[in-house]
């Protein structure tokens, strides 16, 4: 193999499916093989007939539903409200000063840990779950939309300058524009972030959802719902990253060769 | 009457962790009469686009002034279009667009904008890339489409620090004459920044040599070559002795700035 050598597009398909058949494959042996108890590790195939009743006979995709509702609900909140703040701290120098050390300290309280405070104030209602999802990705996008804009390529800047723009010119044409593809890569990478805190609020105080069904699973030691419901979680995730990287091919055309 | 004028103009950054601040430019005088073309050749470091810097109002001086028409100059301004060495063009701008850039913060009309911007993309010879955006374009084009850009805001005086540096030998020869062509036409006043003693002199009506570190001018050259003048001007007598002569001044200071550094 020779470093940085592009490879063509079929073997890029097959290496990456390829993975996945070894993955199943492995599993396989280890269950199938009988080298691992059935109660701690159930079987693909088990795995598959289990989410499959789950979704006929349980109203599983209820809860997938309701688990997606909430971390798009949860992450739209805090977008809306990031967004414009971290492009604002980028932007002008004195909003970052203020901001910036709180932002930095509320970056690092772990979401999960305001969970029995959220329980308390909020009760386990839907407003709950997305104030968990909420405060978990508000301050990251923060912080990172902040250090995108403020890293704005600066000649480009005073280009606009002697162009004759000025301060909202230069905020609304030349740095919202310049760091948009980025800002959407971050919101891609905080997405996914949403989706361990959505599960987390799930497993506590929650009577619906992917992580709800997960921990009733845990009661009934049925491993292959547990499992069926972390690739659910998976998939949902690929399809949404997918989602978003073909949003920004459209959006951004410009910032691809 | 001059345009421009520089009046004991300084720059002096200040020393980082502590050490000695660096003089990058001694107080300099210099006059740019109305339509001028003055190229400002040195070598790297001399503070030659300090000093241009300090015109387009992206830096401060730490002491004297500067005038454009009697008015003088704290911030950067659309009077004065600049042209920079990097590529700067708006990469999320198509070619039209980045040249509108300048005519939509003025506030210009759509149809008046956007036969302005024709009209450039004719003259740059960028006909049928219009909806292009700048990541698919050459070099030499990119450059062209920045020097349209600055054009197309009509100003007073355009800058230009090295705008041709990262070009290959061939495209330079070319956007040279470009360049020329639209100044003959157009009557601009111009600052040229290079370190080209060649492109320094077929460009110009007046070569300002600037002195290696700390920066301050050393020589002012008048170029009487005739107009319109045709790139084969490049080998005749007098181009030659021009040459001769600045490769000597630049030669100088290139040893001290080597010595310096």
């Amino acid at each position: 193999m020779t470093p940085l050598a592009p490879i063509s597009n079929s073997a890029r398909v097959v290496l990456g499916i390829l993975f996945f058949v070894l993955f199943f494959a492995a599993w396989s042996f280890a269950t199938f093989g009988g080298y691992v108890s059935a109660t701690f590790l159930a079987d693909p195939l088990t795995m598959l007939m289990e989410g499959w009743l789950l979704l006929v006979k349980q109203g599983f995709a209820f809860d997938i539903g309701i688990t997606i509702w909430r971390v798009l609900g949860g992450f739209v909140m805090a977008a809306l409200l990031a967004v414009p703040i971290g492009i604002l701290m980028g932007a002008y120098k004195p909003i970052e000063a203020f901001l910036e050390p709180f932002v930095s300290f509320a970056r690092y309280l772990p979401a999960s840990a305001f969970i029995p405070l959220l329980i308390l104030w909020a009760g386990i209602g839907e407003m709950q779950k997305l104030l968990v999802i909420f405060i978990g990705s508000v301050f990251q996008i923060v912080l990172m939309v902040a250090v995108t804009v403020g890293g704005v390529r600066r000649d480009l800047v005073e280009a606009a300058l002697t162009l004759g723009a000025r301060d909202r010119g230069i905020l609304a044409r030349v740095l919202v524009p310049a760091s948009a593809p980025a800002i959407a890569e971050i919101a891609r990478l905080v997405l996914g972030w949403a989706w361990t805190y959505v599960i987390i609020a799930e497993l506590i105080g929650s009577s619906s959802g992917i992580g709800h069904m997960i921990t009733d699973s845990q009661a009934l030691l049925a491993t292959g719902q547990i499992i069926f419901g972390i690739l659910v979680i998976g998939v949902i995730g690929l399809i949404s990253d997918y989602l978003f990287k073909s949003a920004n091919r459209w959006l951004f055309p410009w910032s691809l060769a | 009457m001059s345009r421009l004028s520089i009046d004991n103009l300084s720059r002096v950054f200040p020393g980082m962790r502590g050490g000695a601040p660096t003089r990058a430019l001694e107080p300099t005088n210099l006059g740019v009469g109305d339509n001028d073309f003055v190229t400002i050749l040195g070598p790297s470091g001399c503070g030659k686009s300090t000093l241009l810097r300090l015109v387009a109002g992206l830096d401060r001086p730490t002491s004297g002034r500067i005038l454009l028409d009697g008015r003088p100059v704290s911030a950067p301004g659309p009077d004065r279009g600049m042209v920079f060495q990097s590529y700067t063009l708006f990469p999320w701008l198509t070619v039209a667009d980045n040249i509108a850039f300048g005519l939509r913060e003025k506030g210009v009309e759509a149809a008046v904008r956007a036969a302005t911007v024709d009209a450039w993309i004719e003259r740059i010879g960028l006909a049928g890339f219009a909806h292009h955006y700048p990541k698919q374009l050459s070099g030499g084009m990119q450059q062209r489409t920045a020097i349209a850009r600055a054009l197309a805001n009509d100003p007073a005086i355009l800058l230009l620090d090295e705008p041709f540096g990262a070009l290959d030998n061939q495209t330079r020869a070319l956007m040279q004459e470009m360049l020329l062509g639209i100044w003959e036409r157009d009557a601009k006043t111009v600052l040229f920044v290079t370190h080209d003693i060649e492109e320094a002199i077929f460009l110009a009506s007046r070569v300002v040599v600037m002195s290696a570190r700390p920066g301050r001018i050393k020589a002012d050259l008048r170029i009487d070559l005739p107009h319109p003048r045709h790139y084969t001007i490049k080998t005749s007598a007098e181009f030659s002795a021009l040459k001769a002569r600045l490769t000597e001044e630049i030669r100088a200071e290139a040893v001290l700035a080597a010595a310096a550094h």
